[in-house]
């Protein structure tokens, strides 16, 4: 691997990474106050759809865009609806969800098939798009790229240090003393679970307009459920998600070079490699646990727990 | 919209023929034939799928209300094609065409049963007085690919995307290999697996880190237009697979390997029109029309050109064939002899690699 | 006047089995409205969507053999998430049991016996139980969340199974395509009802569902797996393991999938192929929590739900309906039944807001 190829594989390593942190940042968002989206793949499909059939039809990738996140929000509102006023069960409701999201996104996107698109176009920063290495690696991606970035550093700032953001984490560990002191914990968490399905259509957006700018039935092809394990895998803390699906979406394209450069590595079959991301994650999880950072790991005290307000 | 609106007329009109008693015993002058078909993935693949159907609206089309059809997709290799098939058979139909491998155990198990209903299954390997086989040569394909590849590729290195290692996709890459190495005896072909037919995210990914190390001509065995997009992002060429990927990568196909099953269902349909049906299991190439080629790009020099067209037409004329010996395996064992060509059987069982292959 | 949600003082029993019915009406509405909009006769699809498969013989032979796995993969599951043992891998665990099971098929291909078919369920058990006891370890010893691991083992598992189907399993006679031998008479699940498919799995699965509710319902155990559920700080009070009772559900959700994936293999399939199930380890959660966790009523759940897939497959065929409707369809299905299931524990009724006025 020379140093050229390298800079050209950590490329394709971020573009494989931003879906899963768009969808994986709205996830934690929604699982620090509380609550148990497993509707993810659904609403990243709806919002992929969505995104390409706006574009196709308005050809405006940004009001594209903002269409998918409109529709994962109304995804999430379906949820919202459903388990926070219906207290119904979130796995079960989140489940559905992505039952629907597939069908629905399947319907609508067939009659868009085969109709390709401009790719997202990738920002030129004057100056430092040109320097050697760097470049080509941090400054020449598109917009939806940046955005993930900066929804990250957005995250952990607002959760660590702004009073809304207490009051979330205050939901998720303790709704019963949050709702005493005089917080809405429901209307906290529809904001919650409206934030998760705008970034789940973001990231759908980014698989259909930048990643493979087409539209193809179930293209998420599991990455909503890679964003469920990435909240987990980052104990809930937006630096270490961010990690983790850079790590994730590096293994997942390691092993493809792998393949095409050395005929395999080590000589393993194809589908052993193909197996490398996910025993990685149980790897890094039991090494952490057993670690020092035992003990910090906790989960939302509250995650899955309808609340009932004593009326 | 179109579609179902038409094939709601036909229904309409064979209201009394889908009585579960008419098992297509005889076609009577007013009843129209009824034709299943069984896919296994979405119409809307724009690949494997997607030919069928374009066969299907073919035979709508040439046989008009002589025929009513029906088709179900995303039907899982399993019980649950077995079902699907079933209910087909027991529903009037008198043609059912099976679209996959995966289909074949089913396929045989339910003609079993229903005796008076013709099926066609494709790219299988059994048959019976009522199940006929049908495939196509798309290794004939692969050659003329081969032979554009050679002339064109300046690394000498192509990246080949492809899904699982079966015979079909194994003779592809070796045929694909060897035409190329008939111009380019150094000519190389590096493959990555990514275990599924169809996964655009994973085929681009694959074919960046192709490009990534070296490959200047992009190919594959896979059925999304993504491999090609990112050949066109990256400035490089590469084939279609399937269907016309023109639109995806106006400069990047040279050209692509076309499924075209629209002549072959008519004929099978008017087999059964005309009660002449028998099993067989063919394999029709460029010679017969099943596998035809997309217009060539702008890109492909004269050269290759005319040794694509070479290729196509000594195929079709019958003097030249993709495996002609002496083939050598990667160990050095002589697979195919000097001046013999390879028969059927030892290409639908190949399972080793030409030299140059790296897989 | 405005609307007061008001919990009920006990759940509505009556309520209890009115509002899956009032969910399916709800379903129907909507899919009479939706078919109505895409130009189809909304009759016929109703009719081939939620009736077709209950007319004959064959079609409740079938809508048997889709929802034995169900059930028998949901029962287990279900058991587990009364104890807050979330196995979100039943898929990789029923894949490993028939991997399980059907190598001992294999290995014994071509041979004759009555004691293979029962030494290929007992492998495949055991096979569904070492699976789940990956994550079981996992949660016991270092604490790490089972949905993650059991979700992680799922893609490992169907890897394994294709490196074995396209490797040393493959038929030799198959022309290199990625499947094993077809399975010899002795080693295929017995049909029990001729001129179908109906096989043994399925009363199977019956039986399993009754048990498990005879075990949650009356005995000490099922107690203890539900105490550790809702109350976790009582039951380590009284003395209940909690480890215990994750390995228990984790191993008996395994294992009962595990038992599943075989009754696929060497039922309705009769061989190992790349892809076994369409995804049941999935389904079959959304089936418990349809039964409401309760063994039988994942009985009622199970046969909903496969009702929907034969439902659809069928309005494809008769009508043209596209596949994606099915999804669709089971997405509104379920948000109504979560949605009705609101009904049975609050009720909403009319308050005056008139304020009285207080005395001068």
């Amino acid at each position: 691997m020379t140093f050229d190829s390298t800079v050209l594989i950590l490329v394709t390593v971020i573009g494989a990474a931003t879906p899963l942190l768009f969808a994986a940042l709205g996830e934690l968002v929604v699982e620090r106050s509380g609550v148990l989206n497993l509707g993810i793949e659904g609403m990243m499909l709806v919002g992929a759809v969505t995104a390409f059939a706006v574009t196709v039809a308005t050809a405006s990738a940004a009001l594209g865009i903002l269409a998918a996140a409109i529709a994962g929000a109304l995804m999430a509102l379906a949820f919202g609806v459903l388990t926070l006023s219906l207290t119904a069960n979130q796995v079960a409701t989140g489940l559905a969800l992505t039952i629907f999201g597939i069908g629905l996104s399947a319907l609508v996107g067939s009659g868009f098939v085969g109709i390709p698109v401009e790719r997202l176009p990738r920002l030129q920063i004057p100056g430092l798009s040109d320097l050697p290495v760097l470049g080509p690696l941090l400054f020449n991606h598109d917009a939806l790229v940046y955005l993930s970035v900066l929804a990250t550093v957005g995250v952990a700032w607002f959760l660590v240090r702004t009073r809304p953001g207490m009051i979330l984490r205050a939901v998720g560990e303790s709704d019963v003393s949050a709702h005493s002191i005089g917080y809405d914990v429901i209307l906290v968490r529809y904001l919650a679970v409206l934030f998760g399905g705008v970034m789940a259509g973001l990231g759908g957006a980014f698989l259909s307009l930048s990643y493979t700018p087409m539209w193809a039935e179930e293209m998420t092809a599991g990455r909503g459920w890679i964003a469920l394990a990435l909240v987990v895998f980052s104990s809930w803390r937006p630096g270490r998600l961010f990690l983790g699906a850079y790590l994730f979406g590096g293994v997942t394209i390691l092993q493809l070079y792998a393949q095409g450069s050395g005929g395999g590595f080590l000589g393993l079959p194809a589908q052993v490699l193909s197996m490398m991301p996910y025993l990685a994650t149980i790897v890094v999880l039991a090494v952490i646990a057993g670690g020092p950072w035992k003990g910090r790991l906790d989960a939302p005290a509250c995650l899955g727990k309808p609340f009932r307000p004593a009326t | 919209m179109r579609l179902h609106l038409s094939r709601r007329t036909f229904l309409a009109g064979t209201a009394a023929a889908s009585s579960a008693l008419a098992l297509g015993r005889g076609v009577y002058a007013q009843e129209p034939l009824k034709v299943g078909f069984v896919y296994v993935g979405p119409i809307g693949d724009y690949g494997w799928t997607h030919g069928h159907e374009l066969g299907r609206k073919a035979v709508v089309e040439h046989f008009g209300d002589k025929v009513a059809t029906t088709y179900v997709e995303n039907v899982a290799e399993g019980p649950d094609a077995e079902r699907v098939i079933r209910q087909l058979a027991s529903s009037g139909h008198g043609l059912v065409f099976t679209t996959s491998f995966g289909f074949m155990n089913p396929t045989v198990r339910v003609a079993k049963q229903f005796p008076q209903v013709k099926f066609e299954h494709a790219t299988g390997y059994q048959t019976a007085p009522n199940l006929a086989v049908y495939n196509a040569r798309f290794y004939e394909g692969r050659a003329v690919c081969g032979a554009i590849a050679g002339h064109m590729s300046q690394s000498g290195l192509c990246g080949y995307v492809a899904s699982f290692p079966i015979p079909e996709v194994v003779m592809g890459i070796n045929a694909f290999a060897l035409a190329a190495q008939k111009v380019n005896p150094d000519f190389r072909v590096n493959v990555v697996w990514i275990n599924s037919w169809y996964d655009p995210g994973k085929e681009g990914d694959a074919a960046k880190a192709l490009i990534d190390q070296g490959a200047d001509i992009i190919s594959q065995h896979t059925d999304s237009p993504a491999p090609l997009q990112v050949a066109e992002q990256r400035g490089v060429h590469g084939f279609g697979q399937a269907s016309d990927m023109a639109a995806y990568a106006p400069n990047a196909q040279l050209t692509a390997i076309l499924d075209d099953w629209s002549e072959y269902y008519i004929q099978r349909v008017q087999a059964v029109l005309d009660d002449a049906w028998e099993t067989h299991s063919i394999w029709y190439g460029l010679k017969e029309g099943m596998v035809k080629m997309a217009p060539y790009g702008d890109a492909v020099t004269d050269d290759a050109r005319q040794a694509a067209e070479a290729v196509k037409e000594g195929i079709i004329a019958g003097t030249l064939h993709p495996f002609t010996g002496p083939i050598e395996n990667q160990a050095g064992e002589v697979m195919i002899a000097d001046g013999a060509t390879a028969t059927d059987d030892e290409m639908q069982k190949m399972d080793w690699w030409v030299e140059g292959v790296q897989a | 006047m405005s609307l007061r949600i008001e919990a009920r003082p006990e759940i509505d029993r009556r309520l209890l089995y009115v509002t899956p019915l009032l969910a399916v009406a709800l379903t129907v509405l909507a899919g009479f409205f939706i078919f109505l909009l895409m130009g189809y006769n909304p009759f016929a699809a109703l009719y081939h969507f939620f009736v077709s498969p209950l007319t004959s013989l064959y079609g409740l032979s079938e809508l048997a053999v889709k929802a034995a796995p169900l059930i028998m993969i949901g029962v287990g599951l279900a058991m587990g998430f009364r104890a807050n043992v979330w196995n979100i891998g039943a898929e990789g665990q029923l894949t490993v049991g028939a991997i399980a099971g059907g190598g001992i098929a294999l290995a014994f291909w071509g041979q004759e016996g009555a004691w293979i078919l029962p030494l290929m369920c007992l492998a495949g058990i055991l096979g569904g139980m070492a699976y789940a006891a990956i994550p079981a370890f996992l949660k016991t010893r270092l604490d790490v969340n089972e949905i993650l691991t059991s979700l992680m083992l799922t893609y490992v598992a169907t890897l394994l199974l294709s490196m074995l189907v396209y490797g040393p399993w493959r038929d030799p006679d198959g022309f290199g395509f990625p499947q094993s031998r077809l399975f010899t008479d002795s080693a295929l699940l017995p049909v029990i009802l001729e001129g179908t498919r109906l096989h043994l799995g399925a009363a199977v699965a019956l039986f399993v569902a009754v048990a498990a509710w005879v075990v949650m319902t009356r005995t000490v155990i099922g107690f203890q797996i539900k105490v550790v559920g809702q109350a976790p700080a009582a039951a380590a009070y009284a003395g209940f393991h909690r480890k215990r009772v994750i390995w228990l559900c984790l191993l008996t959700s395994g294992g009962l999938a595990g038992l599943a994936g075989l009754f696929e293999t060497a039922g309705p399939i009769g061989q190992l192929i790349p892809v076994l199930t369409p995804g049941y380890g999935f389904t079959a959660i959304i089936v418990a929590f349809l039964g409401r966790l309760h063994p039988l009523g994942i009985i009622a759940s199970g046969i909903l739900m496969a009702l929907s897939y034969i439902g659809g497959e069928n309005a494809q065929v008769e009508v043209g309906l596209p596949q994606a409707v099915t999804g669709v369809f089971q997405g509104l299905l379920l948000f109504f039944l979560l949605a009705t299931d609101f009904l049975t524990k609050y009720r909403v009724r009319y308050v005056s807001t008139r304020r009285e006025v207080a005395p001068a």
